[in-house]
Order: C-alpha cells, then sequence, then structure tokens
C-alpha cells in the first residue's frame, strides 16, 4: 500500500509531549540482571522507548521523557531488575491534550 | 518548589482530617464528599496541576456528576457530546461496523462526553477547592505513615518537612498505587491484568472533522474496535474532540511484551486500515500520550480498606473494561464519592479503623461500582480470550462478506451454509461458541 500518511519520527512524536525533567533518576535499572535477560521485554513495550539494547547484551536506559506509566517493570521478567517511582513532584510528563 | 511546610499543624499533631493522594477524578471527588460533610481536607497532587499525569481513552458519562455537581454540563470544559456510538469488528481487510446514533444525547442531560483530561479533571479539583479543600500540587507521597497501633496516620511527602497527618489517607494515586501496596491490601499483581493504553491526539479542522464523522455542533463520535491489535489481546479507540481526533490502542502487557511490533507501529497500523484511515488522514499530531489500564475489573481488586485508609479509582482497579461498556472515570468519582463520605462518617463516630471505615465497602455495594463490576465480572477475560480476539471477528467478518458478495450466476448460498463453512474455516468449535455465548449470557445477565 501506499504511504498515504508517512509517520512522525520517534524523535518527532516525543517533542509533542511536554516534559519537566528532574534531577533526580526515576528509574533504576540493574544492568546485571540485563545481561543474563533474553526476552527485553522493556525494548518493545515501553511507548517512549526508553529502554535500549546495547551491542554487548545490556540495556541503555534514559528517563527524562518517561510517561510514567509502569508498563517497564509490569513487564520486566527479573524480579527487581527495574526500579520505578514517582519522579519528584511537579517534574515528569505533562499531558495537555490526553 | 516551593519549601514551605505543608500546612499549619493543627490540633493533636494532625494537619487534616481527610488526605487525598491524587487529584483525579476520585481524588477530587474524595475531596469534594468529605470538605462538604464538614471535614478539613488536603488533596494532594504530583503533577504540576491536576489531570498533566493523566490520559484515557475518550469517554466520560456524566451521570454521576448530576448530584455532585448540578448541571455541571454548563460548565465542564467538554470538547464534544457523544451522539454517535459505534462498536467495530475488525480484520486487516474488513471492518464490520454497528453504528447507533441518537438525538436524546445531545441535550441535557447528555450521555458520553470527550473531554482533554488536564482541563476536566483541573475543572474537577476547582470544585474541591470551593467545597473547602486545600489542593496541593507538584508534591509526590513517598510513603505512609504509621501510629503506634499500625494504623496508616498520613503520608511522607518530597517536600522538605513533609510529613502530612490525617485520620483518614484515601489513596487515589494512580493504577501503579504505590500507597495501596505499602498499605498490604494487594496481595500480588499479575501483569495480564493490565493493558497499555496509547493514544495520538491528531489536530484536522473541526469543519473536516463534522465532515468525516458525520456530525454538526458539538456533537461527537466514539468508535471502539476488536480486532485491531495484530493478535496482541486489547481493541482500540477513536474519538472526537472539537478540532482533534483521538485513535489509539490498549494492549494486553505480556503480550504486547512477546512480540516485535512496538506500540506506535501498532497505532500506525490501525491508522492505515482502510476504514480508519480515511478519517484521520492529513491531520497533525498534537500529543502523544500512554497510561496504563486495570483492565481485569473485579478479579483484580485490592481489598479496599486498612486502619485509616481507603482506596479508590485506578489505585483500585476500579475501571470497568467489559466489552462494549468501557469506563472509567464515572467508577472513580462514584467511588471518591463514597471514600469521602465514609471517611467523614467514620471522623464524626470517632472510629477511623477499618471496622469504622466499613461503610464505604457499603456504599460501594450499594451503587453501581461494585455492583456493576461484581455482576459483569467474567467479561473481562472472555473479552480478551484467544477466540474472541482472533478467530470471532475474522469469522463474523467473513460471514457477512460472504452475504453480501453477489455471485450470480451461482444461486445466492444459504445462510446456514455459509455460517458453517465459515465456522468449520475459523477452526472455532460450536462447542466453545456456545460457551462463550453463555457466559455472555451470564456475565451481561
Amino acid at each position: 500500500m501506499r504511504d498515504l500518511y508517512p509517520e512522525v519520527g520517534f524523535e518527532d512524536r516525543m517533542a509533542t509531549v511536554d516534559f519537566r525533567v528532574g534531577e533526580r533518576a526515576h528509574i533504576t535499572v540493574d544492568g546485571d540482571h540485563c545481561n543474563g535477560c533474553t526476552t527485553k521485554a522493556c525494548v518493545v513495550a515501553c511507548p517512549a522507548q526508553l529502554f535500549v539494547p546495547t551491542s554487548d547484551g545490556g540495556i541503555l536506559f534514559n528517563y527524562e521523557q518517561c510517561f510514567e506509566c509502569g508498563t517497564c517493570y509490569m513487564v520486566c521478567n527479573t524480579e527487581g531488575a527495574i526500579t520505578w517511582t514517582y519522579p519528584d513532584g511537579g517534574n515528569g510528563v505533562v499531558f495537555r491534550r490526553s | 518548589m516551593s519549601p514551605e511546610p505543608v500546612a499549619n499543624r493543627a490540633r493533636d499533631g494532625l494537619d487534616v482530617d481527610v488526605l487525598v493522594v491524587g487529584a483525579g477524578p476520585a481524588g477530587s471527588a474524595a475531596a469534594i464528599s468529605a470538605a462538604r460533610a464538614g471535614c478539613s481536607v488536603l488533596l494532594l497532587e504530583r503533577g504540576p496541576f491536576p489531570g498533566s499525569k493523566n490520559m484515557y481513552g475518550g469517554v466520560v458519562y456524566g451521570r454521576i456528576l448530576d448530584g455532585l455537581v448540578p448541571n455541571w454540563w454548563d460548565e465542564a470544559p467538554i470538547q464534544r457530546w457523544i451522539t454517535r456510538r459505534a462498536t467495530m469488528v475488525q480484520t486487516p481487510t474488513q471492518a464490520l461496523t454497528v453504528d447507533f446514533r441518537t438525538e436524546t444525547w445531545s441535550r441535557p442531560p447528555y450521555n458520553g462526553a470527550t473531554t482533554y483530561r488536564p482541563d476536566f479533571d483541573r475543572w474537577l479539583a476547582s470544585k474541591a477547592t470551593d467545597a473547602g479543600a486545600t489542593l496541593l500540587t507538584s508534591t509526590t507521597a513517598v510513603g505512609l505513615l504509621r501510629d503506634a497501633s499500625g494504623a496508616i496516620a498520613g503520608v511522607r511527602t518530597d517536600r522538605p518537612d513533609g510529613d502530612i497527618r490525617a485520620r483518614v489517607v484515601i489513596a487515589c494515586d494512580g493504577v501503579n498505587s504505590f500507597l495501596a501496596k505499602e498499605a498490604g491490601l494487594y496481595t500480588h499483581t499479575e501483569p495480564e491484568h493490565f493493558t497499555l493504553g496509547v493514544k495520538e491526539t491528531i489536530a484536522l479542522p473541526r469543519e473536516t472533522i463534522d465532515e468525516r464523522f458525520g456530525v454538526r455542533g458539538d456533537h461527537g463520535v466514539d468508535i471502539e474496535m476488536i480486532g485491531c491489535t495484530d493478535g496482541i489481546p486489547g481493541g482500540g479507540f477513536l474519538y472526537t474532540n472539537l478540532d482533534t481526533v483521538a485513535v489509539g490502542l490498549v494492549l494486553q502487557l505480556p503480550a504486547l511484551a512477546a512480540q516485535q511490533r512496538r506500540p506506535e507501529e501498532l497505532i500506525a497500523r490501525l491508522k492505515a486500515h482502510p476504514s480508519i484511515a480515511p478519517l484521520v488522514e492529513g491531520g497533525e499530531l498534537k500529543e502523544y500520550s500512554a497510561h496504563l489500564i486495570p483492565e481485569a475489573g473485579f478479579r483484580m481488586m485490592p481489598e479496599l480498606i486498612a486502619d485509616g485508609f481507603l482506596v479508590a479509582g485506578d489505585a483500585a482497579a476500579m475501571c470497568l473494561a467489559a466489552g462494549i461498556w468501557l469506563e472509567g472515570v464515572n467508577f472513580a468519582i462514584g467511588a471518591g464519592m463514597a471514600a469521602g463520605q465514609a471517611a467523614a462518617e467514620a471522623i464524626r463516630l470517632d472510629d477511623t479503623s477499618a471496622c469504622g471505615l466499613e461503610g464505604y465497602r457499603r456504599r460501594l455495594e450499594h451503587g453501581f461500582v461494585l455492583s456493576d463490576h461484581r455482576k459483569l465480572q467474567g467479561v473481562p477475560d472472555l473479552i480478551m480470550s484467544d477466540r474472541t480476539q482472533r478467530a470471532m471477528p475474522q469469522m463474523v467478518a467473513n460471514v457477512v462478506e460472504r452475504v453480501f458478495t453477489v455471485s450470480n450466476p451461482l444461486p445466492k448460498p444459504g445462510f446456514l451454509a455459509i455460517a458453517t463453512s465459515e465456522l468449520a474455516a475459523s477452526g472455532l468449535r460450536l462447542r466453545d461458541l456456545a460457551m462463550d455465548g453463555l457466559a455472555v449470557l451470564k456475565g451481561f445477565g
């Protein structure tokens, strides 16, 4: 099918969302768990694509454009590999037209 | 962040009678009810304003608001009033739609409405402050405070000097409710019980939306879909705001994680579907959003009451995902009202133990919140089953396609012949369909 409606790139997609980035990372990832993880469920499921596999089998992540949905820790199949809290008050995602 | 203390210390070292955590629909409704019953109320919100963390899949059913804000429709920040409600069964190349419209829903007291949650939730929170509650934004509750007996006595916040003591804490802190978990109300959570909602808000001229969706003025359309998720249990939605449309998917977490397409790719797939593409083409993406949904209803609900503590709304898994009925904001408001009233009652009778707060459960049981959830408890599983998600849409669409395909010079086949052969082709067994039919009858009663 002809591409009638070209998709925006992922960076442009995320640029539609207002984020107030705090100093503290509200997500932490225990890399030791990731190296042995075969599913890397967070990579495909995180709607903000915050988890990126590295060539050596690990995971790179950032917390800055997080929707604070909780998908990552829910799908992570290793107990405690992803530690997730809410950002400090006032920080994080600010929806406008949701 | 401002460094002021959170509240003036009052009698008994208590800051307030009722502390509500989360200024979404449940929290604001709780704050309104408790404040109107004479309690001092602090309404805590971790975002910079109420609604800033919230998104949904697109319709607020306002009947429960009638008792809270009379003539709410005159002032609530509504986008469009739903006058067309469509349910669509999709396959990759087909779509069968049941499309209902009524003029009754276009005038007070209305039925459903679309809104932007940052607008709606902020408006509802303003009703709480009107009622006398104090709203404190940009403040995250990071843990519970307990008294010597173990009863919950407040929350710790991330503000300096940020402990807030209250006689009753009402946790309306959303689907991830760390407070309800810390309080021990959830024995466990299953990822299978949650879906990810992802949505695009797409700008189109108002006249274009009117033409494409066949509506005028402030009338709007809500289309709910099944069979549009590439086999992942879930569904899709498309609804109209005034000058945007919102299109999105709900996707069961473990199934989403077990395949290779990312959420935005699955939305792109839906937007390219021949039934959807003409409705959304040419629009500009204004906002991409995502949120978890507690999908399993009654069967995933936590305990609702502890000593000094109530939980309401998404935090208590009160979203209703029952196929033809997809509701949540109304359930949150209903539960919040019950929680606020029960907290006030317990304070008046000077017993805020779990026993003293039992009025919360009683109100929910007598009202729609737990009645509906109890009655429909089997439906979410049925909707998310492989049969409903994959085989049924294909079989139904094939049957309809054959019924309407004119096969001259061959004579028309009988309905029974079509149904029988498509049933065989689908791999569905009559026995399973009969079981599902019974489950539907039982579930929807």
